[in-house]
């Protein structure tokens, strides 16, 4: 039987020779969205999907673990009950202000 | 490297994609039953792809040396119309008795709401009345949460064997939940909005081989019918066994699949 839990059998410096380029990479792309944003004319501050953005953000730098489930939970629906009716068939991506039945 | 991609739509995909998932190692598929990118005007559409799901994917599929298998539902994306539902639930039966049909799937939830519940609960009391198989989808994006929740709450409430039951598509924040209360769990690698094969990697790596599997829910949408074999190529370049691979990509399906007589895996 294969091991059940098998560790990454890459060394630290492996992992960042092999994966740094590409991450530096998304991370321009994150910079220049957020750059973009700020160049558009409009209120793109108040939009609730930015504010989810820049909390995400908060968490990759945060000295703690697990920032993929974090970054997750942090633009989930913690709503518990069902709603009424689906509104459509879609989501934005993180919970929107006026709640999920909306 | 022989490879099941259980989770895939190939009545969106082309011809080409079956020759090039056979040259990649595909042995056999799994197709649930799912939302055209449209509703459907009438239970009649629905029959059609059940048809198609039946008898026009295994022909194709045979043609490469790959066993094609179904799951048959109405997905959640089209039940907030219960009456509308409940028709096409009807037809089902007709189709239990097809030898490719593995059970009910893909059912779940897609934004949460009473009437996708309702219909929900209704082909979960099917599944365990006709004793098959369930593969279960769950929402996308900040739905995912709260939805993973509901639907094993709601399985909970049945007599169903969560060892009997996958919740597909689960990402960071939901495999541990899902695992931890018995249930099988597919990771699903799309190339953009979903888990990429590097972290589909990392998922296994912090959570282990047991009850896990990936796939690429290939659709009509972004997505990328080889991406299972992707994932290989993502596991050998870190490193991991073959045995490790093998487990992931090909055992664990053939696991939680041959619970039902009718899976094939085919020359794996
Ligand atoms: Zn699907």
């Amino acid at each position: 039987m294969s091991e059940s839990r098998p560790n990454n059998p890459m060394s630290r410096t492996s992992v960042i020779d092999e994966y740094f380029l590409d991450h530096r990479a998304k991370l321009l792309d994150i910079a220049a969205f957020l750059d973009r944003v700020d160049r558009a004319p409009g209120d793109a501050a108040e939009d609730f999907r930015m504010r989810a953005f820049r909390n995400a953000l908060a968490l990759l730098d945060d000295g703690s673990s697990e920032r993929a489930r974090r970054v997750l939970e942090s633009m989930s629906d913690q709503t518990t009950e069902l709603i009424d009716v689906a509104p459509g068939k879609g989501a934005c991506g993180t919970p929107p202000p006026e709640g999920p039945g909306a | 490297m022989s490879y099941i991609d259980p989770h895939i739509h190939m009545v969106s995909r082309t011809t080409d994609d079956y020759r090039r998932m056979a040259l990649s190692g595909c042995v056999a598929i799994t197709e649930p039953a799912f939302w055209a990118g449209y509703d459907r005007s009438s239970p009649q559409g629905f029959y059609d792809y059940f048809q198609q799901l039946t008898h026009t994917e295994p022909a194709r599929a045979a043609q490469y040396g790959i066993n094609h298998h179904c799951w048959l539902c109405i997905n959640p994306k089209e039940a907030e119309d219960p009456g509308f539902a409940r028709e096409v639930m009807a037809l089902i039966p007709e189709f239990l008795a097809c030898d490719t049909v593995l059970g009910i799937g893909e059912i779940g939830l897609n934004k949460n709401s009473k009437n996708e519940m309702a219909i929900l609960e209704e082909h979960l009391a099917f599944a365990q009345q006709h004793d098959q198989l369930v593969l279960v989808h769950t929402p996308h994006l900040e739905d995912k949460r709260k939805g993973t929740f509901l639907i094993m709450d709601a399985i909970a409430n049945t007599t169903l064997n969560p060892g009997r039951v996958l919740i597909d598509h689960v990402e960071e924040h939901t495999v541990r939940d899902v695992l931890d209360r018995g249930f099988w769990a597919g990771m699903t690698l799309y190339p953009e909005t979903k888990c990429t094969p590097q972290r589909a990697a990392d998922i296994i790596e912090m959570h282990g081989t047991e009850r896990l599997w990936m796939n690429s829910a290939g659709d009509w949408g972004d997505s990328d019918p080889l991406a299972v074999p992707k994932a290989i190529v993502e596991m050998r370049r870190r490193g991991h066994s073959a045995e490790t691979i093998r487990q992931a990509t090909l055992e664990n399906p053939k696991t939680f699949l041959g619970q039902s007589p009718r899976f094939k895996p085919g020359d794996a």
